[in-house]
């Protein structure tokens, strides 16, 4: 019956267009639409800020260069993960990640918590030339950061512009300040008021990348590096309570 | 347009219209692309598109005598599918050379890499290879074989004139642009689904164009009933359509940047990205060329589809269960653990419909099992299937979360999909094009079957070096990260497990060498059958080794 009947489908390509349309469609509406209850899916927690303009060009080097093709930036909640890496990941702390850093697969470690792990230098050492901090590292050089200036520096309102229509939060003095702020948070001389003011006093003020002359690409990807899984404050994060558990 | 060549037809040619149009619109674009642009990226993308919109005048106006334009409904427009072929064959080579430049780099990490410049470093040239080898490779086999087979299928000369032309060169135009964008870092950071928005929006015309020229195929069909496969491409070219749509909704910062920021954050991002990246694989790499297994296996054994009841069953059931199970890919995230389960049940269910499949295609043989040992382009799409079997019985288990929990972000994953990619969608490629080079150039045969039995074993080799390696590596790495010390330690750093990966990195990337070195016998023999050559000291047939070779 079912069988005689599927003549009728295969007779009128505008019916079996419609039917392949509302197969395919159930899936997706069932899974993805319930996610858009935020209050389900992203946890309550304290700390989480939008991403300053310095570490939003770092993050654009990190997805320029491919970076998620080696590192993932989710920790599961699995014991050896959990003492290698620290605390698992949660939803919350990527609510600002337009698009995504979770990655897939591991040829480099995870870095959801590697903000404060290392030192500057370090990073920029290794951003350098990665075997000569750890021999046996297969990562590509970096070498071409250092002294690059930023890219996307003149236009980096733009980019907070954009972000807000995507629903980050950027106020508009964030807008407004955008470049000021990016240069500042790199200068340690600088007056960095503005930017604490706007994106609270965790964030850091220095010279990432060791040369004072200008503010590079170095500057911007170390400072997002070092920012990665330091924004929530887990003494105030209860994993048990009731409206934290999905 | 000579008016000589409308006077068949009272109708304005729409897709002169079309197509002319859409060049003056890409030409204006890209005018204030390479004068207003952003970032390097966009002056490159505004000067490409620019040669094309061009190049596509030019070429309107000189093949304004050709048989194209005059879109003659007698015969087929097998143009278009020649240039396919060509194209998958070139495609095909770039994407999987580029893989083994990226297999080499992570066995020798000098190996390529430069310190002034980044656009060789791995994480630019691995979307390379898997934009290449999906896309380039796998997406021109699909429109070549899918122009054919609709034409054949539906006996009805494709619809739209100039229409699939604009489709094929469209998607060029689209590999060219994903591809200098990636080598200059302009990608927008979602795997399979780096393309910016430009390209995205580009690659959304095409591809309306592509289902107009599809559905219109199948709108002036001779047939009363629409032949399996073609269920199969036109089920994969709606869903792509629909996951590349929703998947790629960004805001850019400028009309004129290659930067751009996706609409959707976070989990939500992950799960549309997934939900994206699991359903390409299934509807680019599993139906498109499920559609390939049903007209193709068929023709060459000369037999029907085993059971037509399995095909609607097969068909109705894959489609619906395989867009269910994108969140197999982030067990133990962030995600709610509601949404991981259902991905994870739906993933096991599609182990019956990816094998009702397979059945179907190999039961197609009974009675021509013999064959087998004679036509080893028969044999290629055997093995292909068997590699198709064996993935989707991997896939299955790798997404149950205790066997996740140990294969996720390891190498055992690059494997499985190697085995679906290189086993099942490169060799039933491969079966296609060695059919349809002798028809569409109407050779008597290819040029030489012994060469298409060394790419067989070749490939078949070079896979099995990939996969096994991968698995050492994977299931080893995963277990060294779990793995504690007699004091309750970590016992391995994370570097002492990359160390370890040395070894199967080499083995991986010499399969992948030989997979490389059959695929260019491939183009070789291709080339000499479009050439008329046959090979000497070959029996015409091996069904009849008696005949004198046509020399």
């Amino acid at each position: 019956m079912l069988f005689k009947n599927h003549g009728i489908i295969e007779r009128n390509s505008m019916i079996l267009l419609i039917g392949i349309l509302l197969v395919v469609s159930i899936g997706g509406i069932v899974q993805i639409a319930p996610l858009f209850r935020i209050e389900q899916t992203i946890e309550k927690v304290e700390g989480v800020r939008p991403y300053t303009p310095l570490e939003l060009a770092g993050r654009g080097v990190y997805i320029r260069e491919g970076c998620y093709t080696c590192h993932s930036q989710m920790i599961r909640p699995l014991r050896d993960e959990i003492e290698r890496y620290g605390h698992y990941s949660l939803a919350a702390e990527s609510m600002y990640d337009h698009p995504f850093q979770w990655g897939s697969k591991r040829t480099g470690p995870d870095l959801a918590r590697v903000g404060g792990r290392y030192s500057d230098a370090w990073h920029v050492q290794h951003l350098i030339n990665p075997r000569s901090v750890v021999p046996e590292s297969i990562m590509p050089p970096y070498a071409f950061l250092e002294g690059r200036e930023i890219g996307i520096k003149d236009v980096v309102d733009k980019h907070l512009v954009a972000q807000t229509r995507v629903g980050v939060p950027y106020t508009q003095a964030a807008i407004d300040n955008a470049k000021d702020d990016l240069m500042a948070q790199a200068d340690p001389n600088a007056d960095s008021e503005g930017l604490q003011a706007r994106y609270g006093g965790k964030v850091t003020v220095r010279d990432f990348d060791g040369d004072p002359s200008k503010v590079t690409e170095m500057d911007a990807l170390v400072a997002y590096l070092q920012v990665l899984g330091t924004m929530v404050d887990f003494k105030s994060y209860e994993p048990t309570k009731a409206e934290n558990l999905r | 347009m000579e008016p000589t060549q409308l006077k068949s037809k009272a109708m304005p040619r729409f897709d002169i219209i079309f197509t002319g149009g859409v060049a003056f619109l890409v030409a204006l674009w890209a005018v204030f692309a390479t004068s207003h642009a952003d970032d390097l990226g966009m002056v490159v993308h505004g000067w490409i598109f620019l040669g094309a919109a061009i190049l596509a005048v030019l070429g309107l106006v000189f093949t304004a005598q050709g048989t194209a334009l005059k879109n003659d409904q007698a015969i087929y427009s097998d143009g278009v599918v020649r240039f396919g072929v060509i194209a998958s064959t070139f495609w095909g080579i770039v994407g999987m050379l580029v893989g083994v430049v990226i297999a080499s780099q992570l066995a020798f990490p000098e190996l390529l890499y430069f310190k002034d410049f980044g656009f060789l470093n791995f994480g630019r040239l691995r979307p390379l290879h898997t934009s290449a080898v999906i896309f380039a490779f796998g997406g021109n086999v699909l429109l070549a074989t899918s122009f054919y087979v609709v034409q054949r299928t539906c006996r009805a000369r494709l619809f739209g004139g100039m229409l699939p032309w604009f489709v094929f060169w469209g998607y060029q135009l689209f590999i060219v642009l994903a591809a200098t964008g990636y080598l200059l870092g302009v990608t927008s950071g979602q795997e399979y689904a780096e393309p910016t928005w430009h390209v995205d929006l580009w690659l959304t015309v095409v591809w309306v164009a592509y289902l107009l020229v599809f559905l219109g195929t199948l709108w002036k069909r001779k047939e009363p009933h629409i032949y399996v496969a073609n269920w199969f491409y036109l089920a994969f070219i709606v869903t792509i359509a629909m996951l590349h749509v929703v998947n790629n909704l960004a805001v850019p910062t400028s009309a004129f940047a290659t930067s751009s920021y996706p609409l959707f954050g976070g989990v939500q991002n992950a799960l549309t990205q997934w939900w994206y990246g699991h359903n390409a694989v299934g509807f680019f790499l599993t139906a498109g060329f499920l559609a390939i297994m049903y007209y193709f296996i068929p023709k060459q054994v000369n037999r029907p589809v085993y059971s037509y009841q399995l095909s609607i069953v097969h068909f109705w059931a894959l489609i619906f269960i395989y867009i269910w199970a994108g969140p197999h890919h982030l067990h133990y995230t962030a995600l709610p653990q509601w949404a991981q389960t259902l991905g994870m049940t739906f993933s096991i269910i599609l182990w019956m419909p990816s094998w009702g499949g397979m059945i179907n295609g190999l039961m197609t043989l009974s009675g021509a099992w013999d064959k087998l040992r004679t036509d080893p382009v028969l044999r290629m799409f055997v093995a292909s299937l068997a590699f198709y079997g064996m993935s989707t019985f991997e896939g299955p288990v790798m997404s149950v979360r205790a066997v996740n929990s140990l294969s996720h972000y390891t190498d055992w994953t690059i494997g499985h999909v190697h085995s679906g990619a290189l086993g099942w969608v490169g060799m039933v490629s491969f079966g296609a094009l060695y059919a349809l080079t002798p028809w569409l150039w109407k050779r008597e045969r290819l040029y030489s079957l012994k060469l298409v039995e060394m790419h067989f074993w070749l490939s078949t080799i070079g896979i099995l070096f990939y996969i096994s390696s991968m698995w050492v590596s994977g299931i080893q790495q995963g277990l060294m990260w779990r793995s504690y010390n007699e004091f309750g330690f970590l016992t391995y750093s994370f570097v002492e497990t990359v160390k370890a990966m040395h070894l199967p990195y080499i083995v991986r990337a010499i399969g992948g060498l030989l997979y490389l070195i059959g695929t260019c016998i491939m183009a070789y023999n291709l080339w000499q059958t479009i050439k008329g050559a046959v090979a000497k000291k070959e029996p015409l047939s091996f069904a009849n080794p008696n005949l004198v070779p046509a020399e």
